[in-house]
């Protein structure tokens, strides 16, 4: 997934001179081909976030389209009034490209780890949130940010991270994609874990559980009528997310059932991390795993839905 | 004091800048309040910049080739009001709505609200990497116009204007020109006592820029300066020396009118006689 965003950057950039890249201190060598191609239209700036979300809106005031690239963390806490004020509030299309989102910097600790990264930006106005499965679907969503207008957040896992998605597809902002279809239980996920829901809805399936898994690609704006199309049929959701409780897919889900006037509404919970900050190093699979956010777990729940009274299979 | 302080102290203010700190009292007496020494303390430094400087069309605000000026310190908007306000950009009626619900002019000023506005600004510290990012733009379409930045002194405790000050260094960007309206006092006391800035010019030179130091209520002065054709490749820093509150005796040099959230109609008549005076 991280070297088809910048792969597909690189791409925008053939197409339409308005793209340019902003980097924040990345690693030697990267873009370089678009350093090479377009040495005018990139910027491998120093450590200084608050200064290149504010350059970046320099530059997309005069009509050009930035791609903003370094650490999740960093690109949202460290410069977030940049954010607030020179991107959302001019409402300009300045497009930051957050690698690691989640725990995939788990062994660099705390500091690295993008737990509240959807919280930060579902609550900017203007701002759009996104988190794509894998690879193809991330080609897909750069190839349309190119005209979306606003600000968009696009979340990047860890790079070789399952392909789940058809090579060939339009991304729609806002409208989530059915992965899987039928099932009275449905899991509800973002990101990379949307791949990790897919595996649980397998080994469901072999305990004789059909489960539904809808994957919000965008998780701000969403598209109301999509969604409540989509979860159609679920008794019971479980909602999935490598996030903090707070603000991210859990309360996206509670707000829309919330604020509906749909009438039945399916029973739900939530698998996150929490909300606390995470303390041991490992791997981002241990850490998912010791919120039980594994395929096995997760199946394990749908199938214990699936036989228990409250949900009527 | 340095000599250009006690220039800036000493200079008399014409009828130009008497007229124009009169229109931001309209503005002071429709909204009740307002951020007074900040944006007096800046009159001459718009004044040379829209009257002298800049390459503009009133008539249209958002004229491709125009020059770029952006004022980083929000909060002395009412110095740009008052221009833009005699420049035609929009009607000198909306002054007495300074502040009101329905107004156009608020307390800090808003692009795409305000005409003439290139930038919101209010929260320090953005607008000299947004003044960047525009000069990085003119570079890649291969266009003329500048870009002017007009930063606060107590704007400088940011940190962010230095990561910006480095880059327009690395960049060699010479059509992006800094202000700082040096008026030697922040929100709470003097500049020198909550977080001095000396050796500012020293600093600014030492990330880069090419420094220029100017009374900064002389006009003629701030004229030459500003409308200079850049010699170096590299961006320009003017440290215009201010006083803040300049043309109200009352206020000059005084924190206390860094902001005022209530103003009187007799205030106003007390502000209006003191212009009158000067």
């Amino acid at each position: 997934m991280r070297k088809q965003v910048l792969k597909s950057i690189t791409e925008l950039a053939v197409r339409d001179e308005r793209v340019v890249f902003i980097g924040s201190d990345l690693s030697p060598g990267v873009m370089s081909d678009f350093r090479e191609r377009f040495p005018d239209r990139l910027f491998m700036e120093g450590v200084s976030e608050q200064h290149i979300i504010g350059m970046a809106a320099g530059l997309a005031m005069e009509g050009f389209i930035p791609y903003v690239n370094t650490i999740a963390t960093f690109l949202t806490r460290r410069c977030y009034e940049q954010i607030a004020m020179d991107v959302c509030l001019h409402n300009l299309p300045v497009r930051l490209v957050a690698n690691g989102g989640g725990m995939v910097y788990a062994p660099l600790g705390p500091t690295h780890e993008a737990i509240d990264d959807f919280a930060l930006m579902r609550a900017l106005p203007n701002m759009t949130v996104t988190a794509p499965v894998d690879a193809n679907e991330m080609a897909a969503l750069v190839n349309a940010s190119l005209e979306y207008p606003g600000p968009i957040y696009i979340r990047l896992g860890k790079g070789g991270d399952p392909i789940v998605t058809p090579e060939i597809q339009q991304f729609q902002f806002g409208v989530p994609t059915i992965l899987r279809q039928e099932g009275q239980i449905g899991l509800v996920s973002t990101g990379i874990v949307s791949a990790i829901a897919l595996r649980a809805a397998d080994i469901a399936a072999e305990s004789g559980v059909s489960v539904k898994v809808i994957h919000l690609p965008t998780i701000k704006p969403i598209d109301t009528e999509s969604f409540f199309s989509a979860i159609l049929g679920c008794e019971h959701l479980i909602v999935v997310d490598e996030h903090l409780s707070v603000g991210g897919l859990a309360s996206v889900v509670a707000e829309l059932l919330t604020y509906s006037i749909f009438s039945v509404r399916p029973k739900s919970c939530s698998v996150n991390l929490g909300q606390d900050f995470l303390h041991n190093y490992g791997s981002q699979a241990e850490h998912l795993a010791s919120k039980g956010i594994t395929d096995i777990v997760l199946a394990k729940q749908c199938v214990n839905l699936a036989t228990s009274e409250m949900v009527r299979i | 004091m340095s000599s250009l302080a006690q220039q800036a102290q000493s200079t008399r203010l014409d009828d130009r800048s008497l007229y124009l700190r009169n229109l931001i009292v309209d503005a002071l007496e429709g909204g009740e309040r307002g951020h007074v020494g900040s944006s007096f303390s800046l009159v001459e430094i718009v004044r040379a910049l829209y009257d002298n400087v800049l390459n503009k069309q009133s008539d249209d605000p958002v004229w491709s080739q125009r020059d770029r000026f952006i004022l980083s310190k929000g909060h002395g908007c009412l110095a740009q009001y008052a221009m833009l306000a005699d420049l035609g950009y929009f009607n000198k009626k909306e002054l007495k709505s300074f502040c009101r619900f329905d107004g156009i002019l608020g307390g800090h000023p808003e692009r795409g609200v305000v005409p003439g506005v290139e930038a919101s600004t209010g929260a320090l510290g953005h607008g000299l990497a947004i003044g960047v990012g525009m000069s990085l733009a003119a570079r890649i379409a291969d266009c003329n116009w500048r870009v002017y930045v007009v930063l606060g002194d107590g704007e400088l405790d940011e940190g962010s204007v230095w990561e910006s000050a480095l880059a327009a260094s690395q960049h060699k960007l010479a059509s992006l020109t800094a202000i700082v309206d040096y008026n030697k006092l922040q929100s709470y006391g003097a500049v020198s006592d909550v977080l001095n800035l000396e050796p500012l010019a020293d600093k600014w030179r030492s990330f880069g820029w090419e420094i220029f130091e100017v009374n900064g209520h002389d006009v003629a002065g701030l004229t030459s300066l500003l409308g200079a054709t850049p010699t170096q490749e590299s961006p320009r820093v003017l440290i215009a020396h201010t006083i803040k509150g300049k043309g109200l005796p009352m206020a000059e040099g005084q924190a206390t009118w860094h902001h005022k959230a209530k103003i009187t109609a007799d205030d106003v008549k007390l502000l209006r006689q003191a212009l009158a005076n000067a």
